[in-house]
């Protein structure tokens, strides 16, 4: 299938008009040596009806977690998305349309953005939200440059070991070139940050104190304590979400004085995926705005007075400011967060309360049912919203694997990223577990140990 | 055929304007368990309490609300969207269907090997596509978008060249570079030094000679630039900065003209970035997501970002965690994986036959346009083009009609602007990249639209410098909303 809309003909009138004999003169501009002789070796183009079968073909191999009990979560997390979604988002008016530097006739996704960017504020309790980032890990990275530009002359940057691994790293990565420290505070027993290790590690020369909460172990953080511990130091504090929801039941960040807060919104609207599109945000105070990376959305007035939408301050951005820009993002993921914004107008003020009240229940129950069995330990005793981590006292991959084969994806082997963890399973839970779900884990977990 | 017209333009509220208390558009399960008390488990001054301030709305009420204003936007499936270096070709609606089925709309990125082998097959061969495409040794699916891929590609040269004994210090990028390029340099710690273009809108040889030293880690390149120009000396440039010690690193936002012509891999160049969300048929959504690949020559191919895809002996897929000078990671899980869908979809679809004509098609709609319309406008460069075309304001200026007001009033005649004031080595530019998903009927149209501007800009100009006037909003107070920015809603004060 080719999608060229000109007849031979038509193409034959256009060359004539460009007046050229052949295409190939079109091309002559490019030095005959670089110039292919020969086709690329790839299949000829194939019909509709062959393209969709090879792909389901692809699509049957992959096992959707529809057709598992799930209870991975990590990072990315399986919750239900009302059909209003799908629906609205498949309006090519929203897909198929451009970054909308065209406001006049960008008025639709300027909309939706401010809306958004009006919801991250709610939920976080901040006063400024963009329109979105790549994904949780790179936003991070992000947020830490971002402090690493206010505070100028500070080159250090402590984060908690809490921080979802991969997060970590891709920060690692982000200043690998750059003359910034990073120094990260280790967990204490109960799985939050050891407030004491924090305390020593974050100094003057200190930019910023990062970590997440609920943190990559499930367990809620003592923000309060730590942006205490920041503002007395004068250091900026950023806090990582990961599973938004959470914020339905716990107190939004900015009540605590959080300046930054950063992460992956997936959870609102946007499907699991395999890893990808998902929504970067961050949020922050009034006062930060100008450090912002990325794109923002602002209110204003048209030459008629009526009220309209804009990209603004992008004087920030690397089409104006280039090597200077805050940073060096262009294409966001404005349709992952036009998912969200749809997704939170449906489920709206008391479904995110209700789908939050519905995850913790369900990891309150599991977490009965599994310490019922009488096989495995919890290693870590701080509260949690709808994640914790089981030691199942065998290898985790393993178990994982055997219970793969029950229908059950029984969450992350944590070996993969901590080998002193090799018999420890994360677990989530979400509104979509049922009861039953959690009591077959429960017992085929407790048969396979 | 003039297109433009008054179409639905519905008035609507904010979503939050349209709240009222009590109303639901969602249902949930009944919960199965007990209902947990939180303050059970948790401290209670971590526990919210009171309003979140999320919209409380019906399911008809959101429905409305947002297909409303999706009405707004101009989108490709409207019509031509001729935005230079942006390649909105036509999105086919089979990559939404693929994209969407459940095997890989739902699979978690850490689901055991055992049951993603379709998902991670799917990489491999997009991977492999990607590098014959190219003309590249390896290809990291890792980056999110453009910019990314730009941000990684430097991040693998300045690996390599410490690698090397010395990452070097600066990276030189034409003038006439997208601001991502200068952007991306300084996040690896280089300083971005300008090379001015030649007359002919190319990279002047002999500049580059005089730029190039031992501190010179790289040099960033478009090509085709965004002049539309193929940089013709573009084995000699990599080699004059293979010489000195440095890289060369190509942005393949053009790709579109290049593909089945020629493989950048084999011209000398270390490392190019593709967007799939242009060259490959991916949707743009509104500004994202897209899809940035990093090809690598073999050299480079050591230090992709990890977890990198591989096959063990058995023939099953599965990522390596650890690959031993990889420079790391640079996001989440493993890459935009439901763009890869599509832009594999895009591959197999069009096959090698409809890749290479794509770019004939649109390398021809561009010189139609150029043709047809440099009469009209003025052409900075003579030079010849391939897949986009690139006019100044020059004549219209003379009468007080700026780039601007062109735009503006192409809106009125119901067609999306070129990319404007871009290059910003060419004063009002007037960026026009068609693509090959035009008939020459819509070309026609377009065309007809610009000449009309051009006549209109001598005798009528007010009609340009006023527009538009179709639209659901006129010209927005882009001052104003910077000097005070409203970056969230809030309930009128009484």
């Amino acid at each position: 299938m080719k999608y060229l809309p000109n007849s031979g003909k038509e193409f034959d009138e256009i060359l004539k008009e460009i007046g050229v004999g052949s295409v190939d003169e079109l091309f002559k501009v490019i030095p005959e040596e670089l110039r292919l002789t020969k086709p690329l070796d790839l299949p000829e183009g194939k019909s509709e009806v062959e393209v969709l079968d090879i792909l389901r073909n692809l699509s049957d191999k992959t096992a959707g977690v529809s057709k598992y009990s799930s209870f991975l979560g990590a990072g990315a997390y399986n919750h239900y998305v009302p059909t209003t979604v799908g629906s609205l988002i498949s309006r090519a008016e929203f897909y198929t349309a451009y970054t909308p530097y065209q406001p006049e006739v960008s008025q639709g996704t300027l909309l939706a953005m401010f809306e958004y960017q009006t919801m991250m504020c709610h939920l976080t309790g901040m006063e400024i939200a963009n329109a979105s980032l790549y994904d949780g890990a790179s936003a991070t990275a992000e947020a830490v440059l971002m402090a690493d530009r206010i505070q100028r002359k500070k080159n250090k940057i402590v984060m908690s070991e809490g921080i979802h691994p991969e997060y970590l790293e891709t920060v690692k990565t982000y200043l690998w070139n750059l003359p910034i420290e990073i120094v990260t505070v280790p967990l204490q027993a109960d799985g939050s940050t050891d407030m004491n290790a924090l305390k020593n590690a974050a100094d003057d020369s200190t930019a910023i104190i990062m970590a997440q909460s609920p943190n990559f172990f499930g367990v809620i953080e003592n923000i309060e304590a730590i942006a205490g511990a920041a503002k007395e130091k004068k250091i900026l504090f950023g806090q990582i979400i990961t599973e938004v929801y959470s914020l339905g039941m716990l107190k939004a960040p900015g009540a605590f004085g959080v300046d930054i807060v950063v992460g992956e919104a997936q959870s609102m609207g946007n499907k699991l995926n395999y890893g990808g599109p998902y929504l970067g945000f961050i949020a922050t105070t009034d006062d930060l705005k100008r450090q912002l990376p990325g794109r923002l959305i602002g209110m204003t007035k048209d030459n008629r007075d009526q009220r309209g939408f804009v990209i603004t301050l992008s004087t920030r951005e690397q089409h104006i400011r280039r090597e200077k820009a805050t940073s060096n993002i262009c294409t966001n993921e404005a349709l992952c967060a036009t998912m969200a914004a749809i997704h939170m107008s449906t489920i709206g003020e008391a479904g995110v309360k209700e789908v939050a009240e519905h995850c913790h229940s369900k990891a309150v129950y599991a977490h009965q049912a599994l310490e019922k069995t009488g096989k495995v330990k919890f290693p870590h005793s701080g509260p949690y919203f709808n994640e914790f981590v089981v030691d199942v006292g065998k290898n985790g991959k393993d178990i994982v694997e055997k219970l793969t084969e029950k229908k059950i994806i029984a969450g992350f082997p944590l070996i993969y990223y901590y080998p002193e963890r090799e018999n420890q399973i994360l677990m989530a839970f979400t509104e979509l577990n049922t009861k039953e779900q959690i009591d077959r884990l429960a017992a085929e977990l407790g048969g396979a140990l | 055929m003039i297109k433009g017209m008054r179409g639905l333009s519905f008035k609507e509220d904010l979503i939050f304007e349209k709240s009222r208390e009590g109303a639901k558009g969602y249902s949930l399960p009944k919960l199965d368990v007990p209902k947990a008390d939180p303050a059970k488990t948790i401290d209670k001054k971590f526990l919210r309490e009171g309003k979140i301030g999320l919209p409380e709305v019906s399911e008809v009420d959101v429905i409305r609300h947002f297909t409303k204003i999706s009405l707004w936007n101009y989108a490709v499936d409207y019509g031509l969207y001729p935005l230079g270096s942006c390649t909105m070709k036509y999105n086919p609606k089979i990559n939404e269907i693929t994209s969407s089925l459940p095997g890989f709309a739902d699979a978690h990125p850490y689901q055991p090997y055992s049951i993603s082998q379709g998902a991670l097959e799917l990489m491999y061969n997009l991977e492999k596509a990607l590098m014959e495409i190219t003309g590249f040794s390896r290809v990291s699916l890792h980056p999110a978008a453009g910019a990314h891929g730009e941000l990684v590609g430097m991040m693998l040269i300045r690996r390599y060249l410490e690698d090397q004994g010395n990452p070097r210090k600066k990276v030189l990028i034409p003038d006439s570079a997208h601001g991502t390029n200068p952007a991306s340099a300084a996040i690896c710690g280089y300083e971005a030094v300008e090379l001015k273009s030649n007359s002919e809108g190319m990279l002047s040889l002999s500049d580059l000679e005089a730029a190039l030293d031992k501190d010179v880690a790289a040099l960033m390149l478009t090509n085709p630039n965004t002049l539309g120009v193929f940089e013709k000396n573009i084995k000699k440039i990599c080699e004059m900065v293979h010489k000195v010690g440095g890289q060369v690193y190509m942005d393949g936002a053009n790709m579109n003209a290049l593909m089945g012509i020629m493989k950048p891999g084999k011209s000398g160049v270390d490392v190019l970035h593709l967007n799939l969300h242009k060259t490959f048929s991916t949707p743009h959504g509104g500004g994202g997501p897209g899809s940035g690949p990093v090809a690598v020559a073999k050299h480079l191919a050591p230090y992709i970002p990890k977890p990198v895809i591989e096959k063990n002996d058995k023939g099953e897929f599965y990522l390596d965690y650890n690959p031993e000078k990889s420079i790391g990671r640079v996001r989440s899980f493993n890459s935009n994986f439901a763009i890869l869908v599509r832009a594999y979809t895009y591959i197999l679809s069009c096959g090698s036959d409809g890749l290479k004509e794509s770019t004939e098609h649109a390398v021809a709609n561009a010189n139609y346009i150029r043709k047809k319309l440099s009469k009209y406008y003025d052409l900075p460069y003579e030079t010849s083009t391939l897949h986009e075309i690139i006019f100044s304001d020059k004549i219209q200026e003379k009468f007080g009609v700026t780039t601007k007001d062109i735009a503006k009033r192409l809106l009125d005649l119901g067609y999306h602007p070129p990319t404007i004031y871009f290059p910003l080595i060419v004063h009002g530019a007037l960026m026009i990249e068609p693509t090959e998903s035009e008939s020459k009927q819509e070309l026609d149209g377009f065309i007809e639209a610009m000449i009309q501007i051009a006549q209109e800009a001598e005798k009528e100009p007010e009609k340009c410098t006023e527009a538009p006037h179709n639209t659901v909003v006129g010209r927005l107070d882009e001052v104003t909303a910077a000097r005070t920015p409203i970056l969230k809603w809030e309930p009128e004060k009484e």
